[in-house]
């Protein structure tokens, strides 16, 4: 189904996005695309794997992005974590327009304002818990005794206090995206941009995962998480699906639950 | 990522990885032990060339008259040599005349050698360097006697068969004696051992203690230079400043002797210490050259080693690329990674390799006739040649990681 009608959830969001483009949206929104494009050159023939992506997202948002395989989720979370650059279309993230930017300033929009978790969890074998969450904080440029401060109250912040000093084949495997989930957070970015965090998880410890989620969402920590798991979706606030490259639908959490026959997630246990 | 965080980072990775990283500097380390070892030993040559050699051989403030050098690289081309051939011989009836030409406070002395068959009843005839000599000899030689006593006057103007040997000849003619008063057969003429001189070791191997010198007026001179005429007539003048103009004196007579014209150059040749040595700087520069190519290969290969290895470590280490630059590694954060680890292993392996030189240097000296001095400069060429080589190697390496794409890194397994 193809409309003209721009699929967004409510008119302030059709509003930030359909602003005249090369102007900078409010300060609320932390991102916002306009007709993000990304077009991949497989031998020969084009493949359009984003065909004009229109997102508005507020601070403090918790949001899913959702899709079947060759949706373009994947190359949407890699525009939005500035691992890629669009082939059109722009990008605001935290008022910046990042879709223009050359390859070091993205790096430094990654270490700043972006807060990565893996599916599988990249973290660095052979460094320790401590070491692991230090990482951003020494691209970032900050001394050595202020990294460690740091990286220890993010550990704190995931309750893995008591597990500093261990490497992450010593951890278990909620510990261990825990850990990343902490070095995602230590350089307090815009947005964190989880990516099937729980693919790699049994169910009990993805509740786990949620549940410091749910809190980081809470405590005002704006939270993007691409998934194809509808009961891992049903945990955000938002949920923005995509189909071929398009938005195809961007609802709030109720309707999206009641949508996908799922039952709501139990939201009042607290980790 | 700052410097010294990538250092220790490098370091971490050498400590994790002990073996490969040994193998990977072992290139290094044999380059840098061979230079270290060669430029020991080419300077401690050579210094001992300046120390011992000069003072020991040609003797300081002095200049030796000959008809052409002796201790210098010899002749330029065969025309050259051939001329040389020509030039009168320097006689010993040319002495009176140097005598008198040299400033007040001067010795001089005349020297001829041959190596002559000498024996006697204790010992199996063996060669000695026999020298018939004339003047202060002993005195410009710094020669002093162990045992015995130097010539008298009368003996060396009488030509009285008398003899002062050097310490192996006294060793081995006259095992467990005194060889003073007894005689010693040279060419089948007793000569009498007045003294024996005090031990002077040896130059390169060489020993100095092998001579046998008699009166220049003795019978030996018959052998030592049967034409009459001279190896050379030694010249100590009492300061270096006047040595110049001794020089310049013997210069004037020699040529007014020789009956030379303005314009024909010198048919005689007056050797210095320095101008020994200077054909000594020659040989050095070759042997430096020649010696430090061999390292020079080594490192080469060295450096290509360490470029491999780095080259598989950015493949086995692409995730972890990506990883960084997904936190916020920039291209030059992950380039400087890897050039301060590959210069990190080379220079490691160049410590090592110093070290290890060293010792080699240390064994040479200890084996050999060969001293070996550690020049220090050799060392801060040799770290610096380390980490250079572990840079220029590391180029290649580092770009390939600093450009890899942090989603395709991400990817890999």
């Amino acid at each position: 189904m193809v409309t003209d009608e721009i699929p967004l959830s409510t008119t302030a969001e059709r509003q930030a996005v359909a602003a005249e483009t090369g102007a900078a949206p409010d300060k609320e929104w932390v991102i916002v695309t306009r007709g993000l494009k990304r077009d991949y050159d497989m031998g020969g023939e084009v493949v359009h794997a984003l065909r004009g992506v229109d997102i508005a997202i507020r601070r403090n948002e918790y949001v899913a992005i959702m899709g079947p395989s060759g949706s373009g989720k994947s190359t949407l979370m890699n525009l939005i974590g500035c691992l890629d650059t669009p082939n059109g279309g722009e990008y605001w993230l935290a008022g910046e327009l990042v879709s223009d930017k050359d390859e070091d300033e993205l790096a430094r929009v990654r270490n700043r304002e972006i807060g990565f978790v893996f599916q599988t969890f990249n973290l660095l074998p052979r460094a320790t818990a401590l070491h692991n969450v230090e990482l951003p904080l020494v691209y970032a440029g900050v001394s050595a005794d202020e990294r460690r401060k740091r990286a220890t109250e993010a550990l704190e912040r995931v309750q893995l206090a008591d597990r500093i000093h261990h490497r992450p084949n010593e951890l278990s495997g909620g510990q261990r995206q825990r850990v990343a989930i902490a070095r995602a957070l230590v350089n307090q970015p815009a947005i964190l941009l989880a990516d099937e965090p729980t693919g790699n998880l049994d169910s009990t410890t993805s509740e786990e995962i949620m549940r410091v989620f749910e809190g980081l969402a809470e405590q005002g920590q704006t939270v993007i998480m691409v998934t194809h798991e509808p009961d891992i979706a049903a945990h955000a606030r938002r949920v923005i699906v995509l189909r071929d490259g398009r938005v195809a639908s961007d609802d709030k959490r109720a309707t999206f639950i009641k949508s996908a026959g799922i039952a709501p997630p139990d939201l009042t246990r607290k980790a | 990522m700052p410097f010294v965080e990538a250092v220790w980072l490098a370091l971490a990775q050498i400590r994790v990885q002990k073996l490969k990283s040994f193998f990977t500097l072992l290139g290094v380390c044999i380059g840098v032990m061979f230079l270290i070892a060669v430029i020991s030993i080419v300077q401690g040559m050579s210094s001992y060339m300046e120390n011992d050699f000069a003072a020991k051989m040609l003797g300081v403030n002095t200049f030796t008259l000959r008809r052409f050098p002796w201790f210098g690289d010899g002749a330029s081309s065969e025309e050259e040599w051939r001329s040389w051939l020509r030039r009168p011989r320097i006689y010993h009836s040319d002495l009176p005349l140097v005598a008198s030409a040299v400033p007040e406070g001067s010795r001089y002395a005349v020297e001829s050698q041959e190596f002559l068959q000498a024996q006697t009843q204790w010992a199996r005839p063996k060669q000695v360097e026999a020298h018939a000599v004339d003047g202060d000899y002993f005195t410009i030689k710094k020669y002093d006697v162990h045992s015995g006593r130097l010539f008298t006057p009368q003996e060396s103007q009488l030509g009285a068969p008398v003899v002062v040997i050097g310490d192996e000849v006294a060793k081995y003619f006259f095992p467990d004696l005194d060889p003073l008063g007894r005689p010693l057969r040279i060419k089948g003429m007793p000569y009498t051992v007045i003294g024996v001189l005090e031990k002077q070791g040896s130059v390169f191997g060489l020993s100095l203690d092998r001579v046998a010198i008699a009166p220049y007026n003795s019978p030996l001179h018959h052998f030592t230079n049967p034409r009459g005429d001279v190896d050379g007539i030694m010249v100590q003048t009492a300061s270096a400043l006047t040595m110049e103009d001794a020089m310049e004196s013997v210069r004037e007579v020699m040529r007014g002797r020789r009956k030379l014209r303005p314009s024909d150059p010198d048919n005689f040749f007056m050797e210095t210490s320095a101008s020994a040595l200077a054909f000594m700087d020659k040989l050095k520069k070759v042997m430096t050259v020649a010696g430090t190519a061999f390292p020079a290969i080594g490192l080469v290969v060295g450096g290509l080693v360490i470029m491999n290895i780095m080259l598989v470590a950015v493949a086995e280490r692409t995730r972890e690329i990506g990883i960084r630059k997904s936190l916020g590694a920039r291209r030059r954060d992950i380039m400087r990674q890897f050039l301060v680890e590959a210069a990190t292993l080379s220079t490691l392996g160049a410590v090592i390799g110093i070290l290890l030189g060293i010792l080699i240097a240390k064994v040479v000296e200890w084996k050999t006739p060969l001293p070996a001095a550690i020049a220090p400069w050799s060392i801060v060429l040799a770290t610096l040649l380390g980490t250079i080589v572990g840079i220029i190697s590391g180029v290649y390496p580092a770009k390939r990681a600093a450009s890899l794409d942090p989603i395709e890194a991400l990817r890999k397994e």
